[in-house]
Formats: structure tokens, sequence, C-alpha cells
């Protein structure tokens, strides 16, 4: 800013402020070159958009992928069957979500444990991840859903969804426990000291000081996780449960249209993606907050 | 926000442009390629042990894993027993290629037809013929007529019915990509939504552990199912035929394959002679006593 006569804070002119030539000149300038910037993306934007298009359009075959991926009358009749087999998958994803936040926390204090006492636990949390993470995800839906029925154990479940639901709890609650103890041993050990200094028990220095800082970290690898699960929802279609995934499959089956694959597809995506912006925006803020030396 | 030095700039534009060319350069075969192979063989196009197969002088058949009785026996389709492995020999026999000729392939049952280029000649594996199929693949004539019926368990509700009307509220299941799911939501539409898997083992294992009240099937694989796999299972009964027109089974062929017509007149002059009848007869057994749930 260069000061001008105007900004010398004569007497009786008050406050009020008038620019300077100068400054109007410079934004009406800065102004235009937005201006000129926004124009040139624009038309770029049209130019790659025409270009792509036909290209695409124009490609070889485009006919036959037309009608064979975007086929208007087969996406009418998936699309409702999709979204009705999409609230399994909803419906799964907030009750097995719950259940892994709270069994992947009580792993994951259970590894942290401290004391010659705990040996036997932290040996069995470190084996249920280890067993867990390193099993593909499809074997054990296959041994709880089809398995486990073929047991005849008296009051145990035969419902598909609920057995497949425990599957992936078991999966990713051994995924979760693991970034919720890298969170836990991520809090400087000065911390618990200090909590401890302060006359609180281990138990009170966990649950009030380092927990809660553990947890911050951790949002956005959870979320990832969280998206993850989402989309694997869909593999309890195994014990015959209908979710989007079987429902699209069921229409491809007897027509040999690919159309409400990708239907299903776009369906998970936008499911997806508002999560994806959740999870930016949390690590933002987080960012930020810390920037500012807040309190963390 | 730095501008990109220049020439990473030149980078990104270049490989726009490349990418672009490939995609270009991706294209598919031509529509044409297959009357390209159809004129391979000169004067008879059927001629005997002469076509234009994927491997010349061998004819490629292709079937699931598992294949399951009796259209297969032991898993193994190349022993020529069970009435599917028959039949492809039969056919083999009639297009001039005898039983050293004819090499088996493993495709699984949903990829058998799916559109794309094949990698047999012919798939044979209780595939149905439909219209709105017939846009994706080719097939030949229907080589067996086929009843959809339903299994449950002795002594069950589901084990009772006698009409269609019976079994709405049930809970029912096939494997996907059948008719015999089509036959559930279609002719029955029951109350509670159909199970749907990917095999007909786990349709099975489902009602031996009693997650769903009865399944559908084809009716010689119930009939096989009921006498030599769920034993305390029982044939409820048969669906009629949907819009009046017989469900018939037919052998898969890549769309606008030059075989088709050949292995169809196979087919044609198999049936004629009498030679589908005496494999049905041999392999199946006789499916007049399922009654027929209206």
């Amino acid at each position: 800013m260069t000061l001008t006569k105007d900004e010398a804070g004569q007497e009786g002119a008050g406050d009020s402020y008038t620019p300077s030539q100068r400054r109007i000149e410079r934004e009406a300038l800065k102004r235009a070159r937005s201006r000129r910037a926004t124009a040139i993306a624009a038309v770029s934007t049209l130019l790659t958009a025409v270009v792509l298009y036909l290209v695409v359009v124009n490609a070889p075959g485009w006919p036959r992928t037309k009608e064979t991926f975007f086929n208007g009358q087969y996406a009418r009749e998936a699309f409702p069957k999709v979204l009705e087999g999409l609230w399994l998958n909803v419906r799964l994803l907030f009750v097995c979500g719950a259940a892994v936040l709270v069994l992947g926390m009580l792993i994951a204090i259970a590894r942290t444990l401290r004391g010659p006492v705990f040996f036997p636990l932290r040996v069995l949390a470190a084996a249920y991840t280890d067993f867990f993470r390193g099993l593909p995800l499809i074997i054990n839906l296959m041994i709880v859903v089809l398995g486990v029925p073929a047991l005849r154990l008296q009051g145990v479940t035969v419902d598909p969804v609920w057995l497949g639901g425990t599957a992936l709890t078991l999966t990713y609650s051994a995924y979760v426990a693991e970034v919720f103890r890298a969170g836990i041993e991520s809090v400087h050990p000065s911390q618990r000291a200090a909590a401890r200094s302060l006359g609180l028990s281990n138990r009170q220095a966990l649950r009030y000081v380092v927990l809660p800082q553990a947890v911050r970290r951790q949002v956005p690898p959870l979320l990832n996780d969280l998206v993850s699960l989402q989309k694997d929802t869909g593999l309890v279609s195994i014990g015959g449960a209908i979710d989007a995934v079987r429902a699209a499959d069921i229409i491809v089956g007897r027509s040999l249209n690919y159309t409400p694959y990708i239907v299903a597809g776009l369906v998970f995506v936008a499911l997806t993606i508002p999560m994806t912006r959740l999870t930016d925006w949390v690590t933002a803020r987080m960012d930020r907050r810390r920037a500012q030396g807040g309190v963390a | 926000m730095h501008p990109a030095p220049r020439a990473l700039r030149r980078a990104v534009a270049a490989a726009s442009i490349a990418l672009l060319a490939t995609a270009v350069g991706c294209a598919p075969q031509p529509e044409d390629d297959a009357s390209a192979k159809a004129s391979a063989p000169t004067g008879n196009a059927c001629a005997k042990g002469k076509l234009a197969t994927k491997t010349s002088g061998k004819l490629t058949v292709a079937t699931d894993e598992p294949a399951y009785e009796p259209w297969f026996k032991d898993d193994k389709p190349a022993n020529g027993k069970g009435f599917e492995s028959a039949v492809a020999y039969a056919v083999a026999k009639q297009l001039g290629y005898d039983k050293s000729a004819v090499v088996w392939q493993s495709v699984p049952f949903n990829k058998a037809f799916a559109p794309g280029e094949k990698t047999f000649d012919f798939d044979i594996n209780q595939v149905s013929i439909s219209a709105e199929r017939k846009k994706a693949v080719d097939f030949s004539s229907g080589y067996y007529d086929v009843r959809q019926a339903v299994i449950a368990l002795k002594g069950t509700k589901a084990a009772k019915a006698k009409s269609i009307a019976d079994l709405k509220g049930l809970k029912l299941g096939a494997q996907v990509g059948t008719t015999s799911l089509n036959y559930i939501q279609d002719v029955v539409k029951p109350t509670q939504e159909a199970a749907a898997y990917a095999k007909n083992d786990q349709a099975k294992s489902a009602l031996e552990n009693k997650q769903v009240d009865a399944i559908v099937v084809d009716l010689p694989t119930a009939f096989y199912i009921t006498a030599a796999e769920v034993t305390d299972g029982t044939i409820v009964g048969q669906f009629e035929n949907q819009g009046g027109t017989p469900e018939q089974f037919g052998l898969v062929l890549d769309k606008g394959s030059a075989l088709t017509s050949c292995v169809t007149e196979a087919v044609d002059a198999l049936r004629k002679d009498g030679t589908l009848a005496k494999l049905e007869q041999q392999w199946l057994s006789d499916a007049v006593d399922a009654p027929v749930l209206k």
C-alpha cells in the first residue's frame, strides 16, 4: 500500500475514505484480468468437452458400447430395484459401522494396556488383529454366511444378513483397531506423564487425556475405512440376500445387458462422494485448528 | 496458486493428446469379423470336420465347473457320461469331429453367455434360450425342453404346497441369472424377497440349513438333488411353461458365429433321428410324476 494524501488523516474530514485514482485503476485491472482468466478457462473446458464427445461418439464400436452399457430401458428398469437393494447396504453400513467402532476401540485399548497382568489380553488382541486383517474378507464371509448355518447351532440365527454383518464386523474391527492403536501410540508420552502427575489414574489418563487426542487424530483414516466398509456391504449377497449389486446382477443375468451394473456402480459412487467430501472437510478443519495453535 | 512450469504444462498437453490417440486406437474389432471367418471354408460351409473352429481340426466345447449331475457325471465332461456330455459328443459327431477332436474348457455359467469374444466354439451348460439373450449371443436350436421345479424339505409347510398360491408366503431361493429365479419373481411373486445365490450349491445348502423354505431348479436337477444330495428333500411340483411356449436349453455360440447354422442343423438332425430322445431316456429321469403347480 502506498499512502496517499487522502489517508493522511485530515481534521474535519471525518473518516470518509475515497480510494485514490491509482487504487481504482489497479482494482479495475485486477477485475479485468480475472474476467479474462475465467473466459479462457470456460472456452478451454468447452473445447475439451466437445473434443472428448466427438472422439467417444465417433469411435468404432460406440453404438455397441452404448447398447450394452448405457441402455435407457434397462437403466429405468434397474434403478428402482437397485435402490431397493441399496437400502440393505445402507442399513448394514450403519449397524456394522457402529459395531466396528466400539469393537475396534475395545481391541485397541486391550492392545495398549500396560502391566504384566494384561499380557494374555494383549496377545489375544494382537492375534485377533493379525488374523482378521490377513484373512481375505470373501473367505471370512463364506465361512460365516455359508458355513456357520451348517453347524445347526441352537439359538444362532441363519439369516444371511445378520451373518454377513457379523463377518464384516469381524474383519473391519481388526482394521479399525489398528487405526485406533496407531492413534493412541501417536499421543506423546509426556501427555500421559503429565496426566499421571496431576493425580489422574491410568484409566482416567486414558479416558480424559489420551483417547480424545488419539481419536481426533485418526478421523481421516477412520472415514476411509468407513467408505471401504460401505462398498464391501455388497458382499453379503453371497448368502442370497439381495443388495444393490445382486439386484443389478439378476437383471444382467436375464438380459445379458450390462447397464444395471453401471447404474449400481454410479449409485455407490453417489453415496461415497458426500462421505469423501466430509472426510476432506474434517481434515481441513483440523489442520486449520492445529495451525492456529488452538486447543488440540 | 503458482502456475505450473512451462515444461509441465507441455507434458500435460502431450499426455492428453496421447490419451485421445490411444482411445481411438483401442477401438473394438469391426462388426464384420464373423462374416470374414465364415467365408474361410470354401464350398459347403458345414463341411464335415472342416468348420471354422477356434482351433482348426478341433471342436472346443465349454461348460461350468463343477459340472453337475445329471447333466455330467463325476465332474468330468470329457467322459461322455451324463446328458449334456452325451449331447455334446453327438453334436460333434454330427459335425464330423470324433471323440478325440473334442476339447473341453471350463467357463463359469454367467461368463459363458456374456457378450464379447468367446474362447470356445459352443457352450453347453443348461442355458435357456430367450429372445432377450439372443441380442447378446447366438443359440443353436433347443436340445432339451425344460420344466422348472420346486424342492422343499420333507414335512415342512412348503412340501405340502399344492398350488402357486401356497408358495406365495414362503422364502424361496434360486441361482442368479437363471430362469428359475425368473419363475419365482414373475410367476410366484412371493411376499418375501427371493434369495439369489451365485451357485446352485449355495441354494442347496441354504435349503438344508433352513435359510429358505424352498428352492427352484430345473426338473432333472431337482430329481438328482432329491435322490442323491438332499435326501430329506422332496419335489413339491413343477411349473407350467410361461406364455405357453416350452422353455428350451440351447447351445451358446458367439454372436454372429459362423458355426451357428451348422450346429443348429446338427441339433435338428439329432432331434429328428431320435438321438436326443434316446439320450434323454438314458440319462434323465422320467419327469412325468411331478405334480404341476397351477
